[in-house]
């Protein structure tokens, strides 16, 4: 293979309001079954890297059990494999990764090692499919230093949230800037880059000895103008989970066919570590309508318009409404939920009330988990 | 040198053939059940839920969906760099080839894979029931009564004792008779084909009857290893326990999963079952949809109505289709307005629209009477059923159908359609 992965999951946001306390954001359970940065590494192994490195600072905890084994994206090869970086103090640093050109700098050795002359970096927070490989070509073709795949915001208000970038005829970016408040563009970077592991090597050594510490500012932004950097415009599905509100989006997206049809039946799929749970049980008083259902639940009340993650017990005469239910959940009889994102292993008091009012609420009950 | 207190050998090898065109391309314990499992997953995540981490599975008949769904052994963590599991085919000797005949003469010729572990103990299983069950408990009431072989046994009822092999003990345990299918049994202790043996009475006992033709365990082992006076012991079981074997008990068994607490629980945290894990999405249930009293697998989609019924992966449920009392296996497709009543539909299946499964007046099945009874209408996997056709009870369909094999658009009860040429591909 002519690549090698990094896959930035360090991040936490306080946009994603509680949901963060538990968890680095690429460990956000997603679309039922998965996690975010399940997304990110079958991209990889769909494109046949099979050495990938996932840099991790923020709460990795959930984030590491769920890549103690890289077998189930067939990562578990003696050439390459699955690599987990979180800061390590050493002779020369004892700080925390300060920005992301610095996560890169403090494992350079990993780069220096490799063999392979690419290297896609991507972030842990993508919901995406992409065959990095027509990226790569493509970076080939154009014999760009650094190539940012980018996608076309649909919301305007959202554009804050992204590096915005303007690009010529030729593809090349021009303009970029980084999380503007107001912006008359609208096409935006979607974190994935490729780039020459060597340039990489030189780029990140040189932002590192002037005390830089940030991919996009202090490399993209800084050096737009001297190397030639270029934009991948895709027009598939791309969504990122980083506030409350798009992870609630994002999830619900999976009602919708096409959605599903694209990521679920559609080759190459998404892989993710398997749970060995039974089927899902529908008992007496099941009532579900336009519902993603995982395994392990057991149904016996309403469910309308919602995701319910694995293992999910709602109990009898329980209403669930426009609702994301993560996983290991126990809903007491008679609870209503609506327009709600309940945090996982949680147990909900029986006859409980919650209702998001204006915009999705935040569940968290904190109550011990009450097991079948 | 490698040491193992006990290895299992799990027998896989038999075709079931009262499970019909079920297992007309696949041996038995590959069949699948619950909605996500294949029959052989109990047995063996037994295994592993025991401590056992080294498992010979002899196969034989039809073994590719075996051997796929095995692997390396992986959902059952069985993947070891000592043991682990080892799928063990008949092969060819230098000095003759043979299939293997019995239970036993299989065990027999795999006298060196066993050798290899040096072990104390050998556990043979069949991979043909579903239950969840402690060896090592097994184990201990061998090693405390001091046994050469235990045999596992629960009670079944006085009047259907008849049906089994039946173990006469004295108040210790130990066997004092066997009695096959006696026409008047003394006892109700029935043998649910799990033994252990200690090893060096194993490796006598199958040195000393290699010769018999068709060497089987209830029928010249547990005789020869009684008469040589060995201590036989029958280790009572009282769980749940059932021989998926005929088309009637395999649809039961899946239909009690569906029971708000189930005897047998699959949603316990404890002793877990699993399995091959390749469908991984969830299922979704649309708007027109209704669903009660049901399993269901992963990324399976319904627009229509399933009730009283265990679904597999992957499946799609049309608009306006009702399904009732029945189990339909993983990647298979049924199309919109189909009536299904009390009928299994095999893997990878496609049923047009309109159509109807497991109407009208049970009549007895003209082929196989014993075996496509119980009022239910079963469609072998890869098969295809055309648009607007009737399809009564005990039938049975398999491989490619088309409207021409339908008189008058109708299969009348009790009528089959045999495979024509292998199959949709």
């Amino acid at each position: 293979m002519r690549a090698i992965g990094i896959i930035l999951a360090g991040g936490n946001n306080n946009r994603m309001r509680e949901l963060s306390n538990k968890r680095a954001i690429a460990a956000m359970p997603v679309a039922g079954s998965y996690r975010a940065i399940d997304f990110a590494l079958s991209n990889m192994a769909n494109s046949h890297i099979q050495k990938v490195a996932v840099l991790t600072q923020y709460n990795a905890r959930s984030l590491n059990e769920h890549l103690s084994s890289s077998k189930w994206w067939d990562l578990g090869r003696k050439q390459g494999g699955l690599y987990v970086f979180t800061p390590t103090i050493t002779k020369e640093n004892s700080l925390w990764y300060q920005g992301t050109a610095d996560a890169i700098y403090q494992n350079l050795t990993f780069l220096k090692n490799s063999h392979e002359p690419y290297v896609v970096i991507a972030s842990g927070d993508g919901i995406y499919k992409l065959d990095y490989n027509k990226v790569l070509e493509y970076h080939i073709a154009k014999r760009a230093d650094i190539t940012v795949v980018c996608t076309t915001c649909r919301d305007q208000n959202e554009v804050e949230r992204f590096g915005v970038l303007r690009m010529n005829e030729d593809c090349r970016i021009e303009e970029f800037e980084e999380k503007p408040m107001v912006s008359s563009y609208n096409t935006v970077s979607t974190g994935i880059y490729v780039i020459r592991r060597r340039q990489l090597i030189e780029l990140i050594e040189r932002a590192a000895q002037e005390g830089r510490h940030d991919f996009v500012n202090d490399i993209l932004i800084r050096y737009k103008n001297l190397k030639r950097i270029y934009g991948y415009k895709i027009d598939t599905y791309w969504s990122n989970i980083s506030t409350a509100d798009a992870y609630y989006r994002t999830n619900m997206a999976f009602l919708e066919p096409e959605i599903r049809n694209y990521f679920f039946k559609q080759e190459p799929g998404i892989k993710t570590r398997i749970a060995d749970v039974p089927p899902a049980k529908y008992n007496p008083g099941a009532d579900v309508k336009n519902s993603l259902v995982s395994s392990g639940c057991i149904i016996n009340g309403t469910v309308e318009n919602s995701v319910l993650f694995r293992n999910v017990f709602v109990g009898n005469n329980c209403v669930i409404k426009n609702s994301v239910i993560l996983n290991d959940v126990y809903l007491g009889d008679n609870t209503h939920i609506e327009n709600c994102i309940v945090e996982s292993r949680d147990t909900i008091r029986a006859n409980s009330y919650y209702c998001g009012e204006d915009g999705v609420k935040i569940v968290v009950e904190k109550n011990e988990r009450y097991v079948l | 040198m490698i040491k193992k207190e006990m290895i299992a050998m799990l027998l896989a090898g038999g075709q079931g053939s009262r499970l019909g065109v079920l297992t007309e391309k696949v041996a038995k314990p590959a069949v699948a059940f619950g909605g996500k499992y294949r029959i052989i997953d109990f047995p063996l995540s037994n295994c592993i839920n025991s401590g056992i981490d080294t498992v010979g599975v002899l196969t034989q008949y039809q073994p590719l969906r075996l051997n796929t769904h095995i692997g390396i052994g992986i959902p059952w963590d069985l993947d070891r760099n000592e043991g682990g599991v080892t799928v063990l085919p008949p092969y060819e000797k230098s000095t003759s080839s043979e299939w293997y005949t019995g239970t036993a003469n299989a065990i027999y010729q795999n006298l060196a894979y066993m050798e290899q572990y040096n072990p104390d103990y050998v556990l043979i299983l069949s991979g043909d029931h579903i239950y969840k069950m402690d060896y090592e408990v097994m184990l201990d009431f061998h090693k405390a009564n001091k046994a050469d072989v235990t045999i596992a046994c629960m009670p079944v009822p006085m009047e259907e004792a008849s049906r089994f092999g039946i173990m006469v003990t004295d108040e210790s345990s130990r066997i004092t008779e066997f009695e096959e299918k006696p026409e008047h049994p003394s006892s109700n202790l029935a043998s649910m084909g799990i033994y252990i043996f200690s090893w060096p009475v194993l490796k006598e006992a199958l040195i000393a009857l290699k010769d018999q033709n068709g060497c089987d365990f209830g029928k010249h082992v547990l005789p020869y290893c009684k008469e040589k006076g060995q201590r036989l012991f029958a280790y009572e079981y009282n769980g749940y326990w059932k021989d998926v074997g005929t088309l009637g008990s395999y649809w039961e068994a899946n239909m009690e999963l569906i029971d708000i607490i189930p005897e047998f629980n699959l949603y316990e945290e404890f002793w877990r079952i699993y399995t091959k894990g390749d469908v991984i999405p969830p299922q979704y249930v649309s708007s027109e949809a209704v669903v009660d009293r049901c399993l269901i697998g992963e990324e399976t989609e319904i627009y229509g109505e399933v009730h009283n019924s265990v679904i597999g992966p992957n499946v799609t449920i049309g608009k306006g289709t009702v399904i009732r009392d029945s189990i339909i296996m993983r990647n298979s497709e049924i199309g919109e307005n189909v009536v299904m009543d009390k009928s299994i539909v095999a893997e990878d299946v496609v049923i047009g629209n309109h159509v109807v499964l497991g109407c009208g007046d049970e009549a007895p099945n003209v082929l196989k009477p014993a075996v496509y009874a119980f009022g239910l209408a079963v469609v072998g996997e890869n098969s295809v059923i055309p648009d607007n056709v009737r399809i009564g009870k005990n039938t049975a369909i398999s491989g490619v159908t088309t409207r021409d094999d339908y008189p008058g658009g109708e299969l009348a009860g009790g009528q089959v359609i045999p495979a024509k040429d292998g199959g949709r591909e």
